[in-house]
């Protein structure tokens, strides 16, 4: 009998679900290999059919995006009883994502912003004789891990075609990785870049740039252009993608095992390749970094040790 | 606030000198407020952001770096390391709603034992005037969220 497989997303903007359709024709032998269970954004399975499933029938749930609304908080705990294995896939459910940048307001303040005088929905309703019950939004965004207990991650926003084959074939034979991997290499991603070779032994920038405004070489070392290029902290296994596209790392693929803060060690290695001995000739360098929490927590907010913006 | 908060402060002391400036404050009988635990590094180069943000994260209301003063670190530039990390942290900080006055960089020559007694006495004062961090109660309300 095939495993049976299940996909869901939380809080996501659906890159996710594409990476999986990245596999090109690769996906058939996926489809081939597992029976799918529940896949929401591509097959008509609806909760009550999970539901009925007995504890553990699943082999496999892939989960992507935070946990940020108490409906997918409790989806996320329906998939866990239900299945063996659980892996937290891609940046939003490794480590919060870019939806973990809510971190720095509140649930009132995000519905304040986009809603204004408008006024916020009601949580309950009827309609026609139907009840409607709408989810609570938390005030915080969430890693899955700090939902359920997850078994395995695979990073990247979204994760490259190469991880997401690797791990479906890491996952469907035995002997199975070691529990709580991140199914990726263990390296940073400097070390894989095709730019390598041109980064100086020392670097000793007087200034940074935003993306816009500097036209980049197209083979040169992007952080020796001024650029914050977080390759030096961010994990391997991306295929260098943005830098064939001639854009600087944001780290998406996150930490690598030899840290636990990513946005931390992240400023610490771009703090380290800048000139200035004085207070007044530092700031000035760092003034081209605009948003130091957006910069080097850009994927990873609720992940980290402070996980959200104070309360007030 | 209660009147009895007293304020947790994390010190990072750099070897050669802050350490030895506490040192100091110790056999001279310099008396300052026990509000500071010390953690010796073997340099203000060595004091890795992640341990600034873990202080804050476990129940620190302040964090305090020591180094040598500028020209005389023990491994030539590691307290200019200190200092740009600082510069950028402190930003940081600010955005995630932690007061400049809560992460102190100061530079302490072996031989200022007072001196460590008016830095640390100042911070205590400050910090009693903020009031706590509280981090590590936010971060038990957060559990109960999800949990």
């Amino acid at each position: 009998m095939k495993p049976k497989v299940a996909f869901y997303w939380c809080a996501s903007c659906g890159g996710c679900e594409e990476a999986v359709l990245d596999l090109a024709e690769g996906v058939l032998n996926v489809v081939a290999a597992v029976d799918i269970v529940f896949w929401p954004v591509a097959l008509d399975f609806k909760e009550k059919d999970i539901s009925a499933m007995d504890d553990g029938s699943i082999a496999i749930s892939f989960i992507n995006g935070a946990v940020r609304t108490s409906h997918q908080l409790e989806m996320a705990r329906l998939l866990r009883r239900k299945s063996k294995l659980v892996v937290a896939f891609g940046a939003c459910a490794q480590l919060g994502g870019i939806p973990g940048l809510a971190n720095l307001t509140t649930a009132a303040g995000i519905l304040a912003e986009v809603y204004g005088d408008a006024g916020t929905p009601e949580l309950q309703f009827r309609d026609d004789g139907h009840a409607l019950t709408l989810p609570k939004l938390f005030d915080s965004v969430f890693a899955l891990d700090r939902a359920i207990p997850v078994d395995y991650y695979v990073p990247g926003c979204p994760p490259s075609p190469k991880i997401v084959s690797d791990m479906f074939q890491a996952l469907l034979d035995e002997p199975l990785p070691e529990p709580g991997a991140v199914l990726a290499p263990d390296h940073a991603m400097c070390d894989e870049c095709p730019r390598r070779d041109t980064r100086p032994q020392e670097l000793k920038l007087d200034r940074f740039y935003r993306v816009q405004e500097r036209m980049l070489d197209m083979d040169r070392c992007i952080l020796a252009q001024g650029l914050p290029c977080l390759g030096p902290a961010t994990r391997a296994g991306c295929g260098s993608r943005c830098i064939a596209g001639n854009m600087p790392c944001t780290g998406c693929f996150g930490p690598t095992s030899h840290m636990r803060d990513y946005g931390g060690k992240a400023l610490c290695s771009i703090a380290s390749v800048i000139e200035g001995n004085e207070t007044a000739q530092i700031d000035r360098v760092f003034e081209g970094i605009v948003d130091p929490v957006g910069t080097f927590y850009r994927y990873s907010l609720p992940s980290s040790f402070l996980e959200r913006k104070r309360l007030e | 606030m209660p009147d009895d908060f007293e304020p947790r402060i994390v010190a990072f002391f750099c070897n050669w000198c802050t350490y030895l400036a506490a040192d100091l404050a110790g056999t001279s009988r310099i008396k300052y407020l026990p509000n500071a635990e010390v953690v010796r590094v073997m340099c203000s180069g060595r004091v890795d952001v992640q341990f600034v943000l873990k202080a804050f994260a476990k129940g620190a209301d302040g964090v305090l770096i020591g180094g040598c003063h500028p020209g005389d670190c023990h491994y030539q530039e590691g307290n200019y390391k200190a200092l740009r990390r600082y510069r950028l942290l402190r930003r940081l900080l600010r955005q995630m709603g932690i007061e400049d006055e809560r992460l102190r960089l100061e530079w302490i020559s072996a031989a200022e034992g007072d001196r460590v007694r008016v830095v640390i006495d100042e911070m205590v004062a400050t910090l009693k005037r903020l009031g706590p961090l509280r981090k590590a109660e936010e971060e038990r309300a957060h559990l109960t969220e999800v949990a």
